[in-house]
């Protein structure tokens, strides 16, 4: 299986880290991946503005980095998520509905794809919160949601119950939104940071140490938020986490 | 075409200038969400009641044309005089011309969301009629000469304090009472007086059926039945999407509505009108108001569904933080929001923006309307009519140039970065760059993934 790693444009430009992290975590699951150079961004800024059009040359650039790759892996639901819903191509239909199928979140591709079950050598020793994004909860479907009669799971969750010494912390409101939104942020910025600022008093309300997740657009918004408070709390991508101990 | 302004930001910045108050209403709207979560896990086979319920409505609205004039048939056997209006101009027209037969100068009106729509009360005040709202939290708001925020509950904005004030000043109430039941007593007494003045009496309609040609009206006061009932007229008033096919069909929604609503197990009066009382008469106007182009547009068709339970503004974060207000427009909240572009798309071209796009509003939703991919798709329409902020416009042009040339993204980011690490100061300043005014950017690192993973291959290979 030849997986490409998708690193978004935000997550490669401000937190090298987290690819770095993820691409250690899948090669320690013996996993080959590629990292196609001229990729650039999913597009979703544009198409979350009422541009959809204009990410039509995103749309080709990704095409054309990952034709070569059986399935793409990103560590980011609301990436992946526009991807699947809305990767487009005129020119090369097919191509881009095979792409469609075949993109995955990091914590997607590791519980369904791979079936992790274990994580040896990952320690964590710290009171962790989850914060759920909702593209990739409501979105991709990967932990069932408050609104649903429906059972209870989670993939992020699972994962990080495999790290050693790593506490979860219960949240009052397991999926509220962080208010990040894409240009949101920015045009509802009052909005937006008090969404922000609550989401980030619910997980130290709980006493965590670290707020974690699979989307580093949803962490920038709670660390940007952390960070004016001078808080002592740290945001960590949920790949970083299961890497840590390695 | 001109740009539309962004008011619900602007609004929503007003509210949030309280911050206490905004966690009140939060915490407030929440509860109510807490309590319909309950009411719905209470019941096994919610998600299927949502799926059928889904499906009666997408039947009714395929069949649309059918199903109103089978109501129109049937309602008339029975008595109801049936009128058709185009827009709200019509509808308000149609509701005069009643008042005028009548001589009607009073009259008493339950809670009803069309009529709020149609701006019926401001037109028949204007014609020197008294339009009473019987519905305790419309009056407090009619008291306040202020639109609902709410469309379940219309004065949820309000604290007891605010109300105990108006009280005072309009009702006679003691200073700085805000002992609810004492409040509630007053307007009792208030609007019982009214009840028995008025000449004409309004309803809304929660669902028609055409089989039987009668119709439903749900409230949790009973006021709507005292207006019809005391009153020698009796007028309902309601949107053409708000029939559906059979009487059978009606437990699948009553049994939707209140616990989507409130969290209760059915709303406390759900009263059936079939036809008028010996000596009194009875109207029903259909009104149209853009439902038509609605129902056209396969994009948007879907929120026709609509039971208006007000479940998505309860669950949504930017509803709860921002006021019903905020929205400027009769029907607030996320299904506002998809509902008021079609009535004037640059009036209300913010409005599909007003969102995180958290998904959350769908799941509640007891008919399952796609409300956050309807938003996105508003979102797409009004970028394609010219009608959203210059700024978004040109920011969005320009990444389209980034994105698109994988070099000019290299050279931008490192540019991006190096910018940021000599100029900290310059990227958290709130006049450049408004994430800064209550948030820090993230401190730039020295290195890219894509030139760190470069150099590894360097080394490596090399
Ligand atoms: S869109 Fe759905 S949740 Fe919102 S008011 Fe209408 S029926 Fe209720």
């Amino acid at each position: 299986m030849n997986v490409g790693l998708f690193i978004p444009c935000y997550v490669d430009q401000f937190y090298p880290n987290v690819g770095i992290a993820t691409l250690r975590l899948l090669e320690s699951l013996d996993v080959k991946v590629i990292f196609p150079m001229e990729q650039t961004c999913c597009g979703q800024p544009m198409a979350n503005s009422g541009f959809q059009r204009l990410s039509a040359g995103c749309d080709k650039n990704f095409i054309q980095n990952f034709a070569d790759c059986d399935v793409v892996v990103g560590p980011s639901g609301s990436c992946v998520l526009h991807l699947k819903e809305h990767l487009h191509s005129s020119e090369q239909p097919e191509e881009a509905a095979r792409l469609r199928g075949n993109v995955y979140e990091l914590c997607e591709f590791l519980t369904d794809v791979l079936k992790v079950d274990a994580l040896p050598k990952a320690r964590f020793p710290h009171r962790v919160g989850l914060h759920t994004s909702c593209h990739g909860q409501r979105g991709l479907g990967l932990s069932s949601m408050s609104e649903l009669v429906a059972p209870k799971f989670s993939k992020p969750e699972h994962l990080l119950r495999l790290v050693d010494g790593l506490d979860l912390v219960p949240l009052t409101h397991p999926d509220e939104c962080c208010g990040f939104g894409g240009t949101f942020c920015v045009f509802e910025e009052a909005l937006s940071s008090k969404m922000g600022k609550d989401r980030v008093n619910d997980h130290l309300r709980h006493g965590a140490e670290v707020i974690t997740g699979g989307d580093m657009s949803c962490l920038m918004q709670l660390e940007g938020v952390l960070r004016r408070q001078k808080s002592s709390v740290r945001v960590m991508h949920i790949a970083e986490i299961l890497t840590s101990g390695n | 075409m001109n740009t539309a302004s962004p008011k619900h930001a602007k609004n929503a910045e007003a509210f949030l200038r309280d911050e206490e108050n905004t966690d009140w209403h939060n915490e407030t709207l929440w509860f109510v969400r807490s309590k319909r979560d309950r009411a719905a896990q209470s019941l096994p086979e919610w998600e299927e009641l949502r799926e059928q319920a889904s499906q009666i409505k997408a039947h009714a609205l395929s069949k649309l044309d059918d199903y109103l004039i089978q109501l129109e048939e049937n309602a008339r056997k029975n008595g109801i005089i049936v009128h058709w209006a185009a827009n709200a101009d019509e509808h308000n027209q149609i509701v005069l011309d009643i008042m005028r037969k009548h001589k009607a100068t009073k009259i008493v009106k339950s809670k009803s969301m069309l009529t709020e729509e149609c701006h019926l009360n401001p037109f028949l005040i204007k014609q020197g009629i008294e339009v009473i709202d019987t519905d305790l939290g419309e009056r407090i708001i009619q008291l306040r000469n202020e639109p609902p925020s709410h469309i379940v509950m219309p004065a949820i904005h309000l604290k007891k304090k605010h109300i105990g004030d108006l009280f005072h000043l309009h009702l006679g109430t003691d200073a700085g009472a805000d002992d609810p039941q004492y409040l509630t007593e007053a307007a009792r007494i208030h609007l019982r007086q009214k009840f028995l003045l008025a000449d004409l009496a309004i309803t809304g309609v929660n669902f028609a059926i055409a089989e039987t040609g009668g119709f439903v009206v749900c409230t949790n006061e009973g006021n709507a039945d005292l207006g019809a009932h005391l009153a020698k007229v009796h007028i309902a008033c309601m949107g053409i999407e708000k029939v559906i096919p059979k009487a059978e069909h009606l437990g699948v929604f009553l049994r939707l509505l209140a616990r989507s609503a409130t969290g209760q197990a059915v709303t406390t009066y759900s009263s059936h009108f079939r036809k008028p009382a010996p000596g009194q008469e009875m109207h029903l106007v259909l009104v149209d108001n853009g439902r038509t182009r609605q129902l056209a547009s396969p994009d948007f068709r879907n929120s026709l569904k609509c039971i208006r339970c007000g479940a998505c503004m309860n669950t949504c974060p930017v509803y709860r933080r921002s006021g019903g207000h905020s929205y400027h427009t009769a029907v607030a909240g996320p299904i506002g929001s998809i509902l008021a572009p079609n009535i004037d798309m640059k009036e209300y071209a913010d409005l599909p923006f007003a969102s995180t796009l958290c998904g959350s509003c769908t799941n509640v939703c007891p008919v399952k309307i796609d409300i956050h991919q309807q938003l996105y798709k508003w979102r797409q329409v009004l970028g394609e009519a010219g009608v959203v902020e210059p700024a978004k416009k040109v920011g969005m042009s320009g990444m389209d140039v980034l994105f698109s040339r994988p070099w000019l993204y290299r050279f931008a980011g490192r540019a991006g970065r190096w910018l940021m690490q000599t100029f900290p100061t310059l990227a958290n300043k709130a006049s450049l760059n408004p994430w800064a005014i209550h948030r820090d950017m993230p401190k730039p690192p020295e290195q890219s993934f894509r030139d760190w993973y470069a150099q590894q291959n360097k080394k490596t290979n090399g």
